[in-house]
């Protein structure tokens, strides 16, 4: 096992080449402005396809058209540039195509900042382009995990024929880790091939649409659709826990927050207040039911984000009126810090 | 009894769905053809556009796909760097082409992008009821032009092929019509000597076909020929612009 200091864009981009992506299509933006400049020299010298796209618009269609031949595609931008891409994103949603997106978040609305950010969850996880469709999004905590999940993503994308996104941000993007890289052979992917187009040799022309114009048949699609969704949320749900049994509060974060809260955690459990974490790793599905057994147990719940409370929602929901749920949170690049994190379990504990 | 004219291969039984008088079927028929007679249609994939052309896949009889309105050359791009020995093609109309995708055009024309386009330019908007288009002629009344287009309003008629020419990339750009017999052969050759300049990886080729719109331009099938003859060439020349 070999170990690495690595930058966290520059693990997000080793992750995807020893996952097989074969080709990459990107567009400048920062805080993300590492993964096209290391792709550029990684994917030539192994002969793959880079190619900087002349907009995000453009980058986000050139890996749908590749994603029709089934080939490991991928792309990745920040906020913005995220918001461009949601038409393709729609698209390829629509189009059952499997294609890895990441999302290094800045501070938005708008053009924001270039700070890491939490920003973008309700636009990651509850649509984002047009039409009834979800997307498997992975939230990285370490530089490790860039490369873990940019490496799982791929093959995710191709059992369920979907876009997964990895939903970054900023500072982990820019962070610098030991990074332990297993020695994997390059992948060849044993899910069906029966969908793509590559030119109709040896058998019937295939097409690949989201226009469904006849009575019924979008909304048979939809709910075809739907069942993958569910199979999907049945299946794939990720998350980590620390000191929950017992815990009297439960810091619910993703991300980079997850890590302050993590510290802010241990520092409550030596002060004697018994603080647990459940840090949810897929957030699409988000999950609900680790959440959902804790609230009967534990009476206080905080959620940490760097934004101004979306993850928040999904925490209620989960806890249904259970137990109560606080919120402490920043927006605008601006990171919460272990003190602040502390200070709130305090408030909350009454002590 | 010997056939002398048989269907294409390359298209599909289906009956074509265009309004009478349109240039949409002769123009897939032409590609067909040329696509047989190349003999690359099992190696063919084509990136159907969103406008009339939309269903594409229902008419010819090889690998298509849908893109988004205007990302055509983006898709076809995404095709071609990871499969360079397939022949690729978009179809688009001039909504597509020269509005919302002039960026993609014009990007992977400067690229040299190893594809081809198919350009339908019938100036007007024609799925969606006859709307002004970037190639709209000043004076022409449209559902969005009720007045006729008015340069100071609405700008003027965009030239895809004058525009493209100054391309480095750009291996092949012709324009042609399919109002007439003559000009239905001119225009097959023109496509089949785009498809291939792509078959011998000289870069980015791009047809642009004159075609009548009857319908949207409230005019009956005949006299549309008579406006594309009359009218919609001499804003729009025919000609090669650039063959390299």
């Amino acid at each position: 096992m070999k170990k690495v200091l690595m930058k966290g864009n520059i693990a997000l981009c080793e992750g995807a080449i020893a996952a097989g992506c074969m080709a990459y299509f990107g567009y400048p933006i920062t805080p993300q402005n590492e993964v096209p400049a290391h792709m550029s020299k990684r994917m030539v010298e192994l002969g793959r396809v880079f190619l900087q796209s002349e907009s995000e618009l453009a980058a986000i269609n050139m890996v749908l058209g590749s994603a029709v031949t089934g080939t490991r595609a991928m792309t990745s931008s920040s906020s913005p540039g995220i918001s461009l891409k949601q038409e393709g994103i729609s698209y390829l949603a629509g189009c059952e195509l499997p294609c890895v997106i990441a999302n290094i978040q800045r501070g938005g609305p708008g053009l924001g900042n270039i700070a890491g950010s939490q920003g973008d969850y309700f636009q990651s996880t509850k649509g984002g382009g047009h039409g009834d469709y979800r997307m498997i999004v992975l939230a990285p905590y370490s530089v490790q995990e860039m490369y873990n999940f940019a490496y799982a993503s791929f093959d995710l994308a191709e059992k369920y024929r979907n876009p997964v996104l990895i939903l970054s941000d900023g500072i982990i993007g820019q962070m610098m880790e030991p990074v332990e890289i297993a020695e994997v052979k390059e992948k060849k992917t044993s899910y069906p091939k029966d969908w793509t187009l590559q030119g109709c040799k040896g058998r019937e022309p295939r097409f690949i649409r989201s226009l469904l114009m006849d009575e019924g048949a979008l909304e048979k699609h939809n709910l075809k659709l739907k069942k993958k969704f569910d199979e999907i949320t049945k299946n794939e749900v990720r998350y980590e826990t620390y000191e929950v049994e017992d815990a009297e509060i439960i810091i619910v974060a993703f991300g980079i927050s997850a890590r302050v809260a993590k510290t802010a955690m241990k520092k409550a459990r030596k002060e004697g207040i018994k603080a647990g974490l459940i840090r949810p790793v897929t957030l699409w599905p988000f999950p609900s039911e680790i959440v959902a057994k804790y609230a009967k147990t534990c009476k206080n719940f905080l959620v940490v984000e760097m934004n101004l409370g979306q993850m928040v929602e999904d925490v209620q929901l989960a806890v249904c009126g259970k137990s109560d749920v606080e919120f402490l949170g920043r927006p605008g690049g601006s990171a919460v810090n272990e003190k602040e994190v502390f200070d709130k379990i305090k408030t909350i504990k009454g002590v | 009894m010997n056939k002398i004219l048989t269907k294409p291969e390359a298209l599909k039984d289906n009956p074509h769905l265009y309004c009478p008088g349109c240039g949409h079927g002769i123009i897939h028929r032409l590609v067909a053809e040329v696509i047989d007679e190349l003999g690359v249609r099992e190696k063919t994939i084509a990136v159907a556009p969103v406008g009339c052309a939309v269903f594409a896949y229902d008419y010819f009889n090889f690998d298509v796909t849908e893109a988004p309105h205007g990302r055509p050359p983006a898709v076809a791009t995404g095709i071609k760097r990871v499969l360079p020995d397939r022949i690729v093609f978009s179809y688009q109309g001039d909504g597509d082409l020269a509005a919302i995708g002039t960026a993609e055009t014009i990007h992977a024309a400067n690229r040299g992008e190893n594809i081809t386009i198919i350009f339908v330019n019938n100036a007007t908007y024609g799925m969606t009821g006859g709307q002004m288009a970037p190639t709209t002629l000043i004076g022409q009344k449209t559902a969005t032009t009720p007045f006729g287009r008015d340069p100071k309003r609405d700008g003027y008629p965009m030239k895809v092929c004058e525009l493209l020419s100054s391309l480095e990339g750009v291996s092949y750009l012709e324009r042609v019509a399919v109002y007439n017999p003559a000009n239905i052969i001119k225009a097959k050759k023109a496509i089949k000597k785009a498809f291939q300049k792509q078959i011998d990886g000289k870069g980015f080729s791009l047809v642009e076909v004159l075609s009548q719109c009857p319908v949207d331009w409230g005019m009956t099938p005949k006299d549309s020929i008579k406006w594309v003859e009359e009218t919609f060439v001499k804003t729009f020349p025919l000609g090669v612009f650039k063959d390299k």
